[in-house]
């Protein structure tokens, strides 16, 4: 089991929505992580007929889940019983096309976590090192339960 | 630093996040920020961090809870001046 399983097994998606296969760090300035795009996934079919590449959007929410969503878990140390998360703004450049059956690794470095807003710089690399997209995310990441005590 | 001085260099961060269904001219004293003017509470937190930056000042948690119109934001914006001059 990794040390970072407890992470993990908080993100709020289920398997058909889920874009984090494992973390390699986390640290309370940023987290990097992984995941492989399914070389027979279902949007392949049809993005695009006949040239299957991976949707900008499926990058965004891969880099969004590992970026963000993974490392305001962390920081929220612990409590996470009643977790959610919700995007909020996002701006991001796509550099190089994503083939089906690709591993990427995500790097992401915190802005600033206040008042329950988390803004992360985020970039994606392929296997081969190339950065495939780069850019800002931000989020709102609240414990509701503690959030209704107050 | 006056109240009016500090109405008008929020103003602009105010208008910055204002939603496009909210015209700047709606903006006065007793208007809720989230509740009126429509400031959504991922863009609330932008306009407090323009405020520190703007103001050099630092809000508290106790802060954001307390701040509902843009005059509680004169109102704390004035305090942590009085406290830091």
């Amino acid at each position: 089991m990794s040390q970072f399983q407890n992470i993990l097994d908080t993100l709020p998606y289920g398997p058909s929505f889920l874009f984090v296969d494992g973390l390699n760090s986390v640290s309370e300035e940023g987290v990097e992580g992984y995941y492989s795009f399914p070389k027979h996934a279902k949007y392949y079919d049809d993005h695009f007929k006949e040239f299957p590449v991976t949707p900008g959007v499926l990058l965004t929410e891969c880099m969004a889940q590992i970026g963000l969503v993974c490392l305001g878990i962390h920081l929220l140390k612990g409590n996470i019983e009643n977790i959610q998360i919700g995007l909020s703004e996002n701006e991001i450049e796509f550099l190089k096309p994503v083939f089906p059956g690709t591993k990427v690794t995500v790097h992401s470095k915190k802005i600033y976590f206040r008042f329950q807003k988390l803004k992360c710089a985020c970039k994606m690399y392929d296997e081969a090192g190339t950065l495939v997209c780069k850019g800002t995310i931000s989020g709102m990441i609240v414990n509701q339960d503690v959030d209704e005590k107050k | 630093m006056t109240s009016e001085r500090i109405y008008a260099k929020l103003l602009p961060i105010l208008e910055t996040y204002l939603p496009e269904d909210v015209d700047a001219d709606e903006i006065d004293m007793e208007k809720d920020l989230t509740a009126e003017l429509n400031i959504n509470s991922a863009h609330l937190v932008d306009v407090v961090l323009d405020v520190e930056d703007e103001f050099d000042i630092e809000l508290s948690n106790d802060d954001m809870e307390s701040l509902r119109t843009v005059n509680d934001a004169i109102t704390i914006i004035q305090n942590k001046l009085a406290a830091s001059a």
